[in-house]
């Protein structure tokens, strides 16, 4: 396609153009073809660009918590420079890791952090101790890795499975 | 080309224009997020995880907890061009098919839909389950209530993740909650002509909608059209937000339809501008997708004042779905080049245009 190629029409900048900004000046609809950088440049984002807005603000937050929360994510392992870094949580239990910085940010991102609405009944109440039982086998399973464990390992990845398969019967 | 089992008329349910003030908002689309308990988010996952998820989602296709005749695409088993058909039917994301020319889809990604309702859900997107409705016009309470009605039926079935707090738990801590965000697809020409959109975007921002351009076919903004969604998700409940971004969108609704009279009352110029769009899709040999959106807001503009007394609402649905690419191919029966493409599409929006009726004809190929 034609346009697929086109670039960013802002003086000096040869970056391919991924906007398409329409402005009313004069009562004449003008149409850009602008870059994202040039498009965030000119006020259009930060919309277009969700993830540089939520990566920002969970730095700003983690940076602002101090060290209480160090450490990992007892299930999946993630730190709190990982979510730094991606601006996304690395498991459920990442918000319960995490309690405090959660509902710090919670509060920032949505002015609430109790949320109000639908309350979710788990199919059995069991569900929620297999939760716990698979963590524990996903954790082991990841030592068993890093050890370079295989045979350990292959049995651990059974196990997992047929706990899950238990649970989505 | 496409397997015509596999994709169908899956997405096409929003073309109908049955909808309240369908003439303006194009569709509405409620999403909820929802994750596993149990398993890391996406960001963290591997290949066997995503996999145990979608086998997960996979064994619910039959159950009676679903709605009947569920189908689940892998998208790995998918080749490109349907892919590509899916993704301009936006019932799925660039996340969840992997950038289609090249890379392939990532494991375990999926989408669960139903032939004959509005409601799909992808699997192993950013969040382990995306569910969403679409439907014409403002609908906003009857897609919540449809996707609400699948929400319920999957998680009787599959451990959800929830906190007492915080609700449902997601990858991005902006989607937490409800998970919920309601968005309307809305055609707003008589306000950016009078140059009140910018007024009138920036008081949604403070009413709690964001709003942005409307990609078009490979990624391009297309003007007049904007997508408006709510901003939070926590905090309210699934009513709350839903009757709150009803009324809000109905209120532009009403703002764009004063700024169509006094454009109207004003001078020829508005109806000059609906007479030369109608006159270039109505004998254009050549269009890209681009050219075609903003005519065909013209056309939009002219059919919703009256000013045009054909074709219907429906058919330039029709005509934003089926002239995309993929769907030109498709009707095509094989891969054109870009400038058989163009060709192709003048051709089918003349036809289109000749014969209202004819715009349905190329999908009774699918
Ligand atoms: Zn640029
Ligand atoms: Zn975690």
């Amino acid at each position: 396609m034609s346009q697929a190629d086109r670039s960013c029409d802002s003086a000096d900048c040869g970056n391919r153009a991924s906007v398409h900004l329409t402005q009313v000046v004069d009562n004449q609809a003008s149409t850009q073809y602008l870059c994202k950088t040039c498009a965030e440049a000119k006020g259009v984002g930060p919309l277009l660009a969700p993830e540089k807005a939520v990566v920002d603000l969970v730095s700003h937050v983690v940076d602002g918590a101090g060290r209480q929360e160090g450490g990992a994510c007892d299930f999946c392992g993630q730190t709190t420079v990982d979510f730094k870094e991606s601006g996304r949580m690395g498991c459920p239990e990442c918000y319960t890791s995490f309690e405090t910085l959660s509902r710090r940010l919670l509060r920032r991102i949505h002015g609430s952090s109790e949320h109000v609405g639908k309350v979710y009944v788990p199919p059995d109440p069991e569900g929620f101790v297999s939760g716990r039982q698979m963590a524990d086998l996903g954790r082991r399973l990841e030592r068993a890795i890093e050890a370079e464990d295989f045979e350990r390992a292959a049995v651990l990845r059974d196990q997992i499975r047929g706990l899950d398969a238990a649970r989505s019967r | 080309m496409t397997d015509p089992e596999a994709v169908g008329g899956l997405g096409l349910r929003w073309l109908e224009a049955d909808g309240p003030d369908a003439d303006i908002v194009l569709s509405t689309r409620v999403r909820l997020a929802r994750n596993l308990q149990g398993h890391r988010f996406a960001s963290r996952t591997d290949m066997d995880e995503r996999r145990r998820i979608c086998d997960g989602v996979a064994r619910l296709v039959d159950s009676s907890s679903l709605p009947g005749g569920a189908r689940l695409l892998a998208m790995e088993g998918l080749e490109a061009h349907s892919r590509r058909i899916l993704l301009e039917r936006r019932l799925v994301s660039h996340d969840l098919v992997g950038r289609v020319d090249g890379a392939e889809p990532a494991a375990g990604a999926a989408l669960l839909a139903w032939p004959d309702a509005p409601v799909s859900a992808m699997v192993n997107e950013e969040d382990h389950l995306r569910l969403q409705c679409l439907v014409s016009g403002l609908s906003a309470v009857d897609a919540w209530s449809l996707v609400d009605r699948l929400d319920v039926g999957l998680g009787s079935e599959l451990p959800l993740a929830f906190h007492h707090d915080f609700g449902y738990l997601t990858s991005c801590p902006t989607n937490a909650g409800t998970g919920l965000r309601a968005s309307a697809l809305v055609h707003l020409p008589a306000l950016v002509l009078t140059k009140e959109i910018g007024r009138v975007l920036e008081g949604l921002d403070r009413l709690g909608l964001t709003h942005r351009g409307v990609e078009g076919e490979g990624s391009r903004f297309t003007g007049n059209f904007f997508q408006l969604s709510n901003q939070t998700t926590l905090g309210r409940s699934e009513e709350d937000l839903i009757e709150h971004f009803g009324r809000t969108v109905d209120s532009v609704v009403e703002k764009e339809r004063e700024a169509r009279q006094v454009l109207l009352n004003a001078g020829p110029r508005m109806e000059d501008l609906i007479w030369r769009a109608y006159g270039l899709l109505r004998h254009a040999r050549l269009l890209d997708y681009r050219d075609l959106s903003e005519l065909l807001s013209g056309v939009r503009l002219g059919v919703s004042l009256g000013v045009l007394k054909a074709p219907a609402i429906g058919s330039l649905n029709r005509m934003m779905v089926f002239a995309q690419a993929a769907h030109l191919d498709e009707a095509a029966g094989r891969a054109l080049s870009a400038e058989e493409r163009r060709c192709h599409r003048a051709e089918y929006v003349r036809a289109a245009l000749r014969d209202p009726g004819e715009a349905s004809t190329s999908d009774a190929a699918l």
